[in-house]
């Protein structure tokens, strides 16, 4: 629990914008380097439903540092506004946020986080959500630290092969 | 969770936003009215977890050596109590499928709320501090509270 360097936040600057298809491999990079996975296919599935329809309500972002031109990306954010499942209210749902590993710590994250929120707000949304696996404490407390807290839904699951 | 856990975080909470000066168990336990002969109980057990340090003498007191963005109400929670202990069978070979239930049940509770100790730091819980602290100067003075 001792203090290490990795700790020390570096606030930088970024450039939050939304996500065009010209993003896409660059996004398919980041995940790849996160996940160990490449996963073109889908994410060419949700540039196509998040950066190209009812983008008024969608909101595929993405953190750059300031002086990339075609560079790496820093960071992603997506979410939507999704309403009267469940019976809620709409509201808005994050369902991805990634930061490169080497650019943690550095209130990237928060800056994402803080401008999808202020998407929401700025179309009348009051609420956001998201859902994170209880075994997933790195995004547990990225959520946790931003303010968010449990909320009214508890999800139910049944396994089918009993 | 217990008495002493929670006392801690509290001790903790006050060491990490004021990490400028020592900080006395007798001004933590008027704050939250609670004995200083508990909380240097407590503190004894937090500085042998590292996580304080005390200075004696005139002007001495207790300070914060951890790292509050790291350090989760569940680290501090283990030092006081077992965790596990909410959701345990007295003897599992023996035990009735009500009890096994009744387990499950309790597990499942368990591990949500590991879970949420897990995912809250010290860090976090000062900034929750501070946004309650806003939205109660804001609606007693009628200014936005969050920008």
């Amino acid at each position: 629990m001792s203090e290490t360097p990795d700790d020390m936040e570096v606030a930088v600057a970024v450039k939050i914008g939304r996500a065009g298809f010209e993003y896409l491999d660059r996004v398919v990079d980041l995940d790849s380097q996160i996940t160990g996975q490449p996963k073109p296919e889908y994410w060419k599935d949700v540039f196509e439903r998040y950066a190209s329809r009812h983008v008024e309500e969608r909101f595929f972002l993405v953190a750059e540092a300031p002086d990339s031109k075609d560079g790496d990306i820093l960071g992603l954010i997506v979410g939507e506004v999704r309403g009267f499942e469940f019976g809620s209210k709409p509201c808005g749902w994050i369902f991805a946020v990634s930061v490169h590993p080497d650019s943690r710590q550095r209130g990237i994250g928060e800056a994402l986080f803080t401008a999808i929120c202020d998407e929401f707000r700025q179309i009348g949304i009051v609420k956001v959500r998201t859902m994170v696996q209880r075994e997933d404490p790195l995004h547990m407390s990225f959520f946790r630290s931003e303010g968010m807290v449990a909320g009214p839904y508890i999800q139910f699951e049944m396994s089918l092969e009993d | 969770m217990q008495k002493s856990s929670r006392l801690a975080i509290y001790a903790l909470m006050e060491l990490a936003a004021n990490p400028d000066r020592q900080i006395s168990a007798s001004e933590i336990g008027e704050k939250y009215r609670v004995s200083s002969h508990h909380l240097a109980k407590v503190f004894i057990s937090l500085g042998r977890a590292g996580l304080v340090q005390s200075i004696r003498g005139v002007g001495g007191g207790y300070s914060f050596t951890g790292n509050a963005k790291r350090l989760t109400l569940l680290d501090i929670i283990s030092l006081f109590e077992d965790t596990s202990s909410a959701c345990k069978l007295n003897d599992p070979s023996k035990a009735t499928d009500e009890e096994w239930v009744m387990f499950d049940i309790s597990k499942e509770i368990n591990d949500m709320a590991l879970a949420t100790y897990g995912s809250i730091t010290i860090a976090t819980l000062l900034k929750q501090v501070d946004r309650r602290g806003r939205i109660r100067a804001a609606k007693s003075d009628g200014t936005p509270a969050l920008t």
